[in-house]
């Protein structure tokens, strides 16, 4: 299974960004190989308009089965997301990416 | 760290004298961030010493180079705005006028227009007079307030009060209910609307209060200069009441607020007898409230 | 009737066309109290018209009883999906401001992103892209004898402000001709938006307050009025709340004052009220009485 966070880093240690949209970047957990990929989302993040789509198409492209990030995404992200059949928690906005994995399986993390 | 921004709807309610008001009240406890980057105001009574300063780029505005310009006029054909101006032949560009669109860099058959990154203002790291950060900014003349600069200042706020172990960010909003105010709830903790008991003020208050309800921050209220009109008080206080918005203080009209600015303090250092404990009650309430969860669902 | 007020009235039968806006760099130093007034001031004889727009937070209308005219939607071009799409993304690589993106087998569209500039319309390869208009806000017009008052209303979550400004300015100079004295009350600040409301004036008249506030924002202003090369003079509001360093510095830019409302609470409660002031205190209009003196020695400057 592949599990996405929205960090400001690229590590477990990383905090997570509570921001989806203008997230630095998004950290893929590939649960079964145990393997990291980061996606550097500074060049999306930086945009004037448009980031939280931005960042959502980015998403649809990775097409990771859950997204973790904290405050959630805004209207016009949400609705690119909707088109993908990805499950979205959010609530980890002031963990590491450690915790919020923890915390996601322990079901501690809201359903959006 | 919890985010609490102050706004008002309404200009000249006293928004930015009461931030600087709690940021002295709260000292070393919070970073300040002025958001309010149109007309930023709130370093008039902090002092800021612009320690660390950069430019900052939303957007981009076409250039014409006269030299492959070939005058075919395709640009003028497909823009929008009016941006493109011919003068004695020579095409160019009316900065006020350009969106950024792009559109007349891509038709043009010569590759004569390129889209370069716009200047639009300047953002600022300071220490303040009371020993505290300030993150402020402002904004160029025409520029398109699109909410990126709000985001920038808030974002650096935050991040300092990471590092230094501050427990608050304390934002001085923006004005209105469009994009700067959008982005200045954004990511908040806890609201606190400042208003006046006039015809305008409450008018106002309902319009940026549908802003904030789609947000689901948790909000309260101060009404400043509540002795103006004891009617418009009252019907405000309903309101309140039957939003669920805490009614935090009623402020009655002052002129040391005025007095405070010219002397480039808060009206808390001018007049401690009026405004300290009404004030110290108020911050030490929000502090309260955001400790135990400050977000409503 | 004086001379100043005949030979205003002159001016406008000849068809000179009169656009006042009224700005300030700070919000909240008297733009609403002063555009009322003065617009109601002048209607007393003149026909006026006073448009609203500061569309995020209008407020003029609540300063007068008035009989509703007309109310009209306002609408921004957006495009819209249809017809036979070959998906080949150029619409998503043309626009800059990420509003339309290709997911898939679908393009989506994000309204408050669009700025409208027709370019993923017009080059999309298969015309599936027409331009299709979506509700900003509402246009509401307004008539109290010779004084009609035109206001726009921003739809709350729209984001783009210009685009309704541009459109309130457009109705105006379709519905009211030449002879109408045009008073635009402009939103607060210097942005982009305050552009659209005041590049079209005729004469700017900046209201600020004798306070650090008020100096520091009206600075701004004044750059932006001499950006535009506006004729403008400036308006202190709230006279004595503060100190004189507002009038030091338009002396020294050589700045017009054309007129100074004084810091008096009864003015403050009868604009919390939503009353008008120069009809219960004489000095205020007083004031107005200056401004119309100078407004027509400025058009008499401008008279061939």
């Amino acid at each position: 299974m592949k599990i996405a966070f929205t960090t400001k880093g690229s590590t477990w240690d990383s905090k997570m960004d509570p921001r989806f949209g203008r997230t630095e970047y998004i950290l893929i957990y590939d649960d079964e190989k145990d393997k990291f990929s980061v996606f550097d989302n500074r060049e999306n993040s930086n945009e004037a308009y448009g980031a939280g789509p931005l960042t959502a198409q980015k998403l649809f492209e990775l097409n990771p089965d859950v997204l973790i990030t904290g405050n959630g995404p805004g209207g016009n992200a949400a609705t690119v997301l909707g088109k993908s059949d990805m499950k979205i928690y959010i609530g980890a906005s002031d963990l590491c990416v450690k915790e919020a994995f923890e915390a996601y399986q322990k079901g501690e993390l809201e359903e959006f | 760290m919890t985010e609490i921004v102050l706004i008002s709807g309404k200009g000249g309610t006293g928004k930015t004298s009461i931030a600087a008001a709690f940021s002295y009240l709260a000292g070393q406890d919070i970073v300040l961030a002025d958001c309010d980057v149109d007309a930023a105001d709130l370093h008039l009574l902090m002092q800021p010493d612009f320690n660390i300063a950069q430019n900052f780029y939303s957007g981009h505005i076409a250039e014409v180079n006269a030299d492959i310009c070939n005058q075919c006029g395709r640009c003028v054909e497909v823009c929008r705005f009016g941006a493109i101006t011919v003068m004695n032949g020579q095409y160019g560009v009316e900065h006020l006028n350009c969106e950024g669109c792009g559109y007349c860099s891509r038709i043009c058959p010569t590759n004569a227009i390129m889209m370069k990154n716009q200047n639009v203002g300047k953002w600022f790291i300071s220490n303040t007079r009371l020993g505290s950060s300030m993150v402020h900014a402002c904004l160029g003349i025409g520029a398109e307030n699109s909410g990126k600069l709000v985001a920038q200042v808030k974002k650096e706020a935050k991040r300092i009060a990471g590092e230094l172990h501050r427990d608050f960010v304390l934002v001085d909003g923006s004005p209105g209910i469009g994009c700067p105010v959008i982005s200045s709830l954004s990511g908040s903790d806890f609201v606190v609307l400042i208003t006046e008991p006039t015809v305008s003020g409450l008018h106002d208050l309902k319009r940026v209060f549908e802003m904030v309800k789609k947000f689901h921050i948790r909000a309260a209220c101060i009404i400043n200069k509540f002795d103006l009109n004891l009617k418009i008080t009252s019907e405000i206080e309903d309101f309140l009441k039957q939003e669920n918005i805490i009614h935090l203080v009623n402020i009655a009209f002052d002129d040391s607020f005025t007095k405070a600015m010219i002397k480039g303090q808060t009206v808390v250092e001018f007049s401690q007898r009026n405004f300290q404990q009404i004030l110290t009650e108020s911050w030490e309430k929000i502090k309260k409230i955001t400790k135990t969860g400050g977000k409503k669902e | 009737m004086d001379s100043c007020r005949l030979a205003l009235i002159s001016a406008t039968i000849k068809g000179i066309n009169m656009k006042i806006a009224i700005a300030s760099g700070k919000g909240g130093t008297g733009k609403t109290t002063i555009s009322t007034n003065l617009a109601s001031y002048f209607a007393e004889i003149r026909k006026v018209v006073l448009t609203d727009l500061d569309v995020e937070e209008p407020n003029s209308v609540l300063f007068f009883k008035c009989e509703h005219v007309r109310d009209e939607d306002k609408f921004k071009m957006i495009p819209k999906w249809e017809g036979e799409c070959s998906l080949c993304g150029l619409c998503q690589e043309v626009c800059n401001f990420h509003a339309v993106l290709q997911l898939g087998r679908q393009i989506m569209i994000f309204p408050e992103l669009c700025h409208s500039c027709y370019a993923c319309s017009e080059l999309c390869p298969d015309s599936a892209l027409p331009m299709t208009p979506q509700k900003i806000g509402i246009l509401r017009h307004f008539q109290n004898n010779r004084l009609s008052i035109v206001e726009s209303r921003l739809d709350i979550g729209q984001e783009q402000v210009t685009p309704l400004i541009a459109q309130t300015k457009k109705y105006i100079d379709d519905y009211f001709p030449k002879d109408f004295i045009k008073i635009y009350d402009s939103p607060p600040g210097t942005s982009c938006p305050v552009i659209e409301a005041i590049k079209d004036a005729d004469y700017v008249i900046l209201v600020t307050e004798p306070t650090p506030f008020g100096l520091h924002d009206l600075k701004i202003a004044v750059e932006t009025v001499r950006y535009l090369n506006k004729k403008f003079g400036v308006v202190i509001n709230r006279n004595g709340v503060g100190n004189a360093d507002v009038t030091k510095f338009c002396h020294n830019k050589n700045i017009p004052i054309l007129a100074k409302i004084p810091n008096d609470r009864q003015i403050a409660e009868l604009y919390s009220r939503g009353k008008l002031i120069y009809t219960k205190i004489p000095e205020v209009k007083q004031q107005l009485v200056c401004i119309e003196n100078h407004l027509h020695g400025f058009l008499d400057r401008d008279e061939l």
